[in-house]
């Protein structure tokens, strides 16, 4: 197990990069601590993949230097670096039985067969595969599968972390689950360093004690989930994380308050006076928009009301831009409804990024 | 829901039930009509029961053309998989050489098969050929048209220069289908060269080289027009195969019934060794391939 540092990690694809657009992973300064689950999320496209690639060697960054436990093994091969990886579909190797896939990468490395029978025996009994143990691993279902490659991880015993790239994607929903909460189990019985790339932001909040959030191949925010859904750095976290996303309205800053269109939002921050910012606008969560009657806030037209059992969302457009808002259950909705913005949970963007309380 | 049943769908069968009696089942049967008689001029016909089959089988020309078949087959299948599936993992896998390779890989498969015959028959001549007249510079006593030796060599040659680019290209397809995570896995596994080929490619190429098996078995034991080129069977009857000792007798002597019943067994022993290689190959590589669905 083993602390991973990336440090200033560039990667492009093209052979000669010129614009920072020729980038793929634009610069990244990362360190995943050792024994700590982290998940990567971000949109297809962001860079994720890249970024794990790059940690398991099957990929050599065009810059940077990355370390594993403050060691250089930026131009490591993969199996020299000791990170075991589970892929998108699962990856068996049909024609061997269970037994010998998990026995593969010892047998590999030269392991005696009899630490392998033990140490592959162990693993059965840890993903639950033992009954299994004998069948080609060719006629099982995907979460068997997916078991069998996370098992090919497990079971060396100098793996320095292991990294998921979007394991659940061909899992049946009610597997998901299953696996999800063997994984948390294992991570906290093995502490074993834990990546997890998706794009699902409920599988990230779940899964992870700290969420990377990567948006065009930079970092944009790290954080546990809960700084995710009330300080977002970025308009693009507020937007990915929380159902539905973080309301992004823009506005004109006068000192404390904002102006959206002809009505004013107090705000928590102000704008430095002395930053210029092309484009300035106001986020605040659905959860914390609250509806009063006419007069009382902000008008809003109301495109229509989803009941979706726990709580009601109205959906409607503040001055041409969408708008949501949570009305828990038994709140009536006014007539010609207005939103009333909480102030303490107001945020406030300047070019997309958080304007931080002046301190 | 309930399965609805219309009879009249049997009256969109009847075309090509029309076709296939008249380009297959009638002459098949008019074969075996054929191995039952004797056949003398002015279309008089007599029974003779099974005589043909067992003069065939009873044979020493028939024995001799079989075995030198399948000693042929099984040369070429013993060249063609191996070298197929080497040339197809030496080919790359994207960027400008895949079109080039793909091309290059099919041109043999274009030429019609007189045209290849002739191109060898030229080619190993002493006299013009280039091949012919190098080997027979630097001391080697090529000759085909005397040497049973060379004359082999030359046709099975033929067969891989021909036939070979099948199997690679039906290899290659298999390969290509491997995702790339298998390949990252094997190296995060530690993998060799060697287990990454026993264990990843040849389990996926295990169903495109099944058909490559048949088909390269059925048309080498089927060989007709390019020895009949290149040797025309000689020297003496060493690579007279039995396509062409079987047109030898139904044409040349006009041996109607002998011919009949040896189109009979031939196809039978296709039918048996394909059927043979089917099965062993299938219980070979386990369950069949269920990969589609997943990629």
């Amino acid at each position: 197990m083993a602390r991973i540092d990336l440090d200033h990690i560039r990667h492009s694809y093209l052979p000669s990069p010129k614009s920072p657009s020729d980038y793929a992973l634009k610069e990244v300064n990362l360190t995943f601590e050792d024994g700590g689950a982290y998940a990567l999320l971000g949109s297809s496209g962001c860079g994720k993949t890249t970024l794990l690639n790059i940690i398991s060697g099957l990929l050599t960054p065009s810059e940077g230097e990355l370390l594993f436990d403050g060691q250089p093994v930026t131009h490591l091969s993969t199996e020299a670096r000791n990170i075991a990886q589970v892929f998108q579909f699962p990856v068996v190797y049909d024609t061997m039985s269970v037994y010998d896939n998990l026995a593969f990468p010892l047998r590999n490395r030269g392991v005696a067969e009899k630490d392998v029978d033990a140490k592959v025996t162990e693993i059965l009994r840890i993903i639950d595969l033992e009954g299994k143990a004998k069948r080609k691993a060719q006629g099982l279902t995907a979460d068997e599968k997916q078991k069998i490659s996370l098992g090919r991880g497990l079971v060396r015993s100098d793996t320095s972390a292991i990294l998921f790239d979007e394991p659940l994607t061909v899992i049946d929903p009610h597997m998901k689950w299953v696996l999800r909460s063997q994984l948390k189990h294992l991570h906290k019985q093995f502490g074993f360093t834990m990546v997890y790339v998706t794009h699902d932001q409920t599988e990230a909040l779940t899964f992870a004690d700290k969420v990377v959030v990567m948006y065009g191949g930079e970092v944009v925010q790290i954080g546990t989930p809960d700084e995710l859904f009330r300080k977002p750095q970025h308009t693009f976290v507020g937007y990915f994380i929380g159902s539905p996303g973080m309301n992004v309205l823009p506005c004109e800053v006068e000192g404390m308050t904002a102006r959206i269109g002809g009505h004013s939002v107090p705000l928590p921050v102000g704008l430095d006076p002395k930053k210029v910012a092309k484009k300035t606008e106001v986020g605040i969560r659905p959860e914390f928009v609250k509806l009063g009657a006419a007069g009382e806030g902000l008008p809003i037209q109301v495109d229509g009301v989803e009941d979706i059992g726990r709580y009601r969302i109205l959906r409607g457009k503040m001055e041409g831009t969408a708008l949501n808002a949570i009305v828990a259950e038994g709140v009536s909705i006014p007539e010609n409804p207005t939103a009333i913005f909480d102030p303490s949970q107001t945020n406030l963007y300047a070019d997309s990024w958080l304007v931080g309380e002046e301190a | 829901m309930e399965k609805t049943i219309n009879n009249r769908a049997w009256f969109m069968v009847l075309p090509v039930l029309f076709l296939v009696a008249f380009t297959a089942v009638i002459p098949l049967m008019t074969v075996v009509n054929y191995a039952f008689q004797d056949s003398f001029g002015n279309n008089q016909f007599f029974w003779v029961g099974t005589e043909w089959f067992t003069d065939l089988l009873s044979s020493e020309r028939f024995h001799d053309a079989l075995v030198r078949n399948l000693i042929f087959s099984f040369s070429i299948l013993a060249i063609e998989i191996p070298l197929g599936i080497g040339i197809a993992l030496c080919m790359p896998k994207k960027g400008w050489g895949v079109p080039v390779c793909l091309v290059l890989m099919a041109l043999p498969l274009l030429v019609p098969w007189n045209v290849v015959g002739t191109i060898w028959q030229v080619f190993g001549r002493a006299d013009i050929g280039l091949l012919g007249y190098f080997l027979n510079s630097i001391g080697i006593n090529y000759n085909y048209t005397q040497d049973p030796v060379a004359a082999w060599a030359t046709v099975i040659v033929m067969d891989v220069w021909h036939w070979t680019s099948l199997v690679v290209l039906l290899c290659y397809a298999g390969l290509v289908s491997i995702p790339e995570a298998y390949y990252q896995a094997a190296r995060i596994d530690g993998a060799s060269r060697w287990a990454v080929f026993r264990f990843i490619q040849l389990p996926k190429m295990h169903s495109v080289l099944l058909i490559a098996v048949l088909l390269r078995f059925m048309d080498s034991f089927m060989i007709y027009t390019e020895p009949f080129v290149v040797t025309g069977g000689g020297p003496g009857n060493s690579t007279t195969f039995l396509s062409i000792d079987l047109v030898k007798m139904a044409i040349g002597q006009f041996d109607l019934g002998p011919a009949a019943a040896m189109s009979l067994v031939y196809f039978l022993i296709i039918l048996l060794f394909s059927w043979v290689f089917y099965t062993v190959m299938n219980n070979a590589g386990g369950e069949k391939q269920q990969y589609a669905g997943e990629e």
